[in-house]
């Protein structure tokens, strides 16, 4: 007689990356930085804000960019001019970051640099609107980008990252007088299935934006109590 | 894509679980439970996980993939709906925001079915 067996694991398959992610915050945290995880399509604009942002907040908080750019190194090249430790991630084929990856990034910036310096982590997560929400780095926040040329329907097309997203930044806002697109309908589409999230217009182009988008920086930084926590032991 | 990574975590999760048994069995079919509400394509998995157990202990076996639909709680209305993935998100009634989703977020493996080999003796014999 053929007689089988049943494991019952229900193990999640995210698991062994959550562990990782967990385990990064931890680091974070234990150096007061807050770390936020930016990801879109590819091209919304991600290294073009960090560019604006580094520009502006660099001299106000300590910090640091570890960059997934799939290949090259382009995008860190672009990011080293302004004098911040840009730590490059070669994600080979995957087409997101993993926490196992952003490990790594730690690594560098643990031995490179002194950790307890540094108030901000940016991470610019692989440009893919589908996979880097399953993934967690350890991020304390994640950030969405998405241009107002991608069309008003991605977030119902695309709708995790858009669900999970503390902040939404509808990027290339200079560029809807040229499309049929409505920025309301975008807003309301995301505000369906992610009711809090906050949501900023943005253009890289013109600053149009950008001094909310550094306030909303400002207010994670200041409601992420580690830094508080890790002056009192 | 992503298919691939979630198949490496898959595979590295049975292998610990297979490696951890004494004596080791022969694995027939593993359970998988997958939401709608994520990135991973029942099909895609499938076809990821048969290119990459080929030539190892996995080779051949089955993988059943549960769905689970995206399913939330409107706070409102006080009831249960199914949102319309890819068109609405909203209570159908009274168009309140998604913010509570009872299920369709799942991604784990849910039981494997084996054999020990003791038994693969006594069926040859
Ligand atoms: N008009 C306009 N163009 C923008 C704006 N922001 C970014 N761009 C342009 O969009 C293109 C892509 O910008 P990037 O910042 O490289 O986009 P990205 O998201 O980093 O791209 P990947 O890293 O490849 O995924 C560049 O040519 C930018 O100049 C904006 O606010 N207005
Ligand atoms: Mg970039
Ligand atoms: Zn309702």
């Amino acid at each position: 007689m053929h007689q089988t067996f049943d494991a019952a694991l229900e193990i999640n398959l995210l698991h062994a990356n959550q562990t990782g992610a967990d385990h990064n915050r931890k680091h974070f945290d234990r150096w007061g930085i807050t770390c936020l995880n930016i990801m879109s399509s590819p091209g919304a604009g991600k290294t073009v804000l960090l560019e604006q942002t580094l520009k502006v907040l660099k001299d106000k908080f300590k910090i640091a960019v570890i960059e997934g750019d799939m290949t090259t190194e382009l995008d860190a090249d672009r990011l080293r001019k302004y004098d911040v430790p840009v730590i490059p991630i070669n994600t080979g084929r995957s087409c997101h970051l993993d926490s196992k990856m952003v490990a790594g990034g730690i690594h560098t910036l643990e031995h490179q640099y002194n950790p307890h310096d540094f108030d901000l982590v940016l991470v610019e997560n692989v440009g893919n609107l589908v996979c880097p929400a399953e993934f967690e780095v350890g991020e304390h926040a994640k950030v969405a980008l998405l241009s107002v040329t991608e069309g008003e329907d991605k977030p119902l097309k695309y709708p995790v990252m858009f669900q999970e997203a503390d902040c939404l930044l509808i990027t290339k806002t200079d560029l809807a007088p040229y499309l049929d697109i409505d920025l309301d309908c975008i807003a309301d589409n995301v505000r369906q299935m992610n009711p809090n999230i906050t949501i900023i217009y943005l253009s890289a182009k013109t600053g149009a934006g950008l001094s909310q988008w550094f306030d909303w920086i400002e207010k994670i930084l200041q409601q992420n109590p580690v830094k508080h926590l890790s002056t009192q032991v | 894509m992503h298919e691939t990574d979630m198949t490496k975590a898959l595979i590295i999760t049975v292998k610990d679980w297979y490696r951890s048994q004494i004596p080791q069995p022969k694995i027939n079919k593993i359970h998988l439970i997958v939401g709608q509400f994520t990135c991973v394509e029942p099909l895609s998995l499938k076809f990821a996980f048969e290119v990459q157990t080929r030539n190892t202990f996995l080779e051949g076996v089955e993988l059943a993939i549960q769905d689970i639909p995206l399913i939330a709680f409107c706070h409102t209305c006080q009831q249960e709906y199914k949102p319309n993935i890819g068109l609405q998100y909203s209570c159908p009634d009274c168009k309140s925001p998604m913010d509570d989703i009872r299920s369709g977020r799942e991604l784990k493996i849910d039981r494997i079915e084996y054999s020990t080999l003791e038994e693969q003796v006594v069926k040859q014999t």
